[in-house]
């Protein structure tokens, strides 16, 4: 198992965000958490990026490793995972290259990162052609796409993505879903999170639901597309 | 006022606003990462003053007593570089004390802590070297040279010139370094850095040690043009640099050292016009008016929400 996920909790004070969840997820795989807003998605995968504080209790580990020993950094550079944060944050002062440099900055492998740089650019051309342009200023699309090749440079093991459709017309988004694809044939095991859920299922091989900070299903995309608690409530019927 | 006094002038005031330039910077960086004013900056670049008393009062009494023989250019050399990886092992200190343990704090915290570590260190200098003002050693004697009528010291225009070449090498790093770079990160996002790999720790300790050894530099020079020091030297002096990193724009470098400057000029032109007793009111009424119809400084951006992750 690459990630094991055992009574995952978190609080906000006396709210309970995430109230004990268990998943795993297996090498090479595509794994999407579905739910609706404020259901607790990104707060999941914040808590795997250790930029939030789990409750005693929580187990995490990422290939035997315990992952609660690791600080934020130290889990993209040592581990291997990166984020896709909600909203893409990219640092819109630097430029595109900029951008896609920082996210390499604690690499080891500094030979490699000129050949991932090209796959970057490669995979996504339209970011070659603004390369020395600010962050700041590229279109919503545009933006996703370097938040993606950003998440390429700096951490290949395990790729967490937050909402990466949201905001993105339906043809851009196609775009995204199919790099996404490239990305993982490439060996890259994906967490997406997401509030599309027919996109998301589409996508994925296997599929949580999540609800108020409770995991309630689980299972195949292929199944869950099927049942009717999902399609009343998340496919429209 | 006749061309070549305005212009003697002008050489006071590029020398008095080198200190507030480099000081600024260190208030300026610390801002732009981390959204707080490390008021134990004046005093942190009163303790690099007296670092380099030390060093260079101890390097001369070595070479005076034949120990290590160094001539004075390289004992100033030497001072210079020791003082600024001591000043800015303080500034290290001092964020990994008083600052970080205050990360998700009120910002009110910070800012009292700033105070009370500046009284610190003001009393931890009293204590050792005594309420007495120290003389700083002269290192190289002081030739005047006389340019159309103006008249120009070498300590001067070292003075000048170092400082512009550390504004020169610290944006360089800033736009072209891997280092600068995070720091550019930092600045626009804080909370996405750690998602890069980056320690938001390492970041912040190198921002103070800069701003540190900037000041530390400041201070040495401070000393070779006014030498006499006292240990509560620090306290005016960090305010007016302060108020420069505000007057240029919070989290601004270019804003710092240019605002640092004007200030320089101002304070020097006031006084040649007023009774130097009236020269803080006048020159702080001029900054206050020009603060009134730019509150977010020359080169500031107006205050905007920054993103927290």
């Amino acid at each position: 198992m690459l990630l094991t996920v055992k009574n995952l909790r978190v609080s906000y004070g006396k709210i309970k965000a995430l109230q004990g969840l268990d998943f795993t997820i297996e090498e090479g795989e595509i794994v999407t958490i579905i739910g609706a807003n404020g259901a607790g998605k990104s707060t999941t995968l914040r808590s795997i990026s250790r930029l939030e504080e789990v409750e005693p209790g929580t187990v995490m580990t990422f290939m035997g490793k315990d992952m609660l020993t690791y600080p934020p950094e130290k889990v993209v550079s040592e581990l291997g995972i990166s984020h896709v944060p909600e909203g893409r944050r990219l640092f819109g002062n630097l430029t595109v290259l900029e951008n896609l440099r920082l996210a390499a900055f604690a690499r080891k492998d500094k030979g490699m990162v000129g050949r991932d740089l090209e796959r970057v650019f490669a995979i996504f051309s339209r970011l070659n052609e603004r390369k020395d342009q600010k962050a700041g200023t590229l279109s919503g699309g545009e933006q996703q796409m370097l938040a993606v090749g950003r998440a390429f440079i700096s951490g290949r093991q395990l790729m967490l993505l937050d909402e990466p459709s949201m905001g993105l017309a339906p043809l851009l988004m196609k775009r995204v879903f199919e790099s996404l694809e490239e990305i993982n044939k490439e060996g890259t095991t994906i967490l997406l999170v997401e509030q599309n859920a027919r996109m998301a299922l589409k996508f994925a091989r296997r599929a949580y639901l999540l609800e108020a900070g409770r995991l309630r299903l689980q299972g195949f995309c292929s199944e869950l597309m099927d049942h009717p608690e999902i399609k009343k409530a998340y496919l429209g019927g | 006022m006749n061309l070549t006094f305005f212009f003697q002038n002008v050489v006071n005031a590029l020398q008095w606003g080198s200190f507030y330039a480099l000081i600024a910077l260190g208030y300026s960086m610390v801002y732009s990462i981390l959204m707080l004013f490390n008021f134990a900056h004046g005093d942190i670049f009163m303790v690099g003053t007296y670092i380099g008393f030390v060093l260079t009062t101890g390097l001369v009494a070595l070479s005076a007593a034949g120990i290590v023989v160094l001539p004075n250019w390289l004992i100033l050399v030497l001072t210079i570089v020791l003082a600024m990886l001591f000043t800015s092992c303080l500034g290290m200190l001092v964020e990994r004390i008083g600052y970080r343990p205050l990360r998700g704090a009120p910002r009110a915290s910070a800012a009292i802590t700033g105070l009370m570590i500046g009284i610190i260190l003001q009393t931890t200098v009293l204590s050792i070297m005594g309420a007495q003002r120290v003389l700083y050693p002269s290192l190289i004697p002081t030739t005047a040279y006389t340019v159309g009528g103006v008249s120009v010291t070498n300590i001067k225009i070292m003075i000048v010139f170092v400082s512009i070449a550390l504004m020169i090498a610290l944006h360089q790093f800033v736009q072209h370094s891997k280092w600068g770079m995070a720091m550019r990160a930092m600045a626009y996002d804080y909370a996405v850095v750690p998602l890069m790999g980056i320690s938001i720790n390492a970041i912040a300790a190198l921002t103070f040690a800069i701003g540190s050894a900037l000041a530390a530099v400041a201070g040495i020079m401070y000393g070779m043009a006014y030498p006499i020091l006292d240990p509560s030297m620090g306290i005016l002096f960090g305010w007016k640099s302060f108020v420069a990193a505000i007057l240029g724009g919070r989290g601004s470098i270019m804003g710092a050292c240019i605002a640092g400057f004007l200030i320089g000029f101002i304070e020097i032109f006031v006084a040649t016009i007023f009774p130097s007793t009236l020269r803080d009111l006048i020159a702080y009424s001029i900054i206050l008016f020009i603060l009134v119809f730019r509150p977010h400084g020359l080169f500031g951006e107006p205050y905007s929400a920054r993103l927290r992750l």
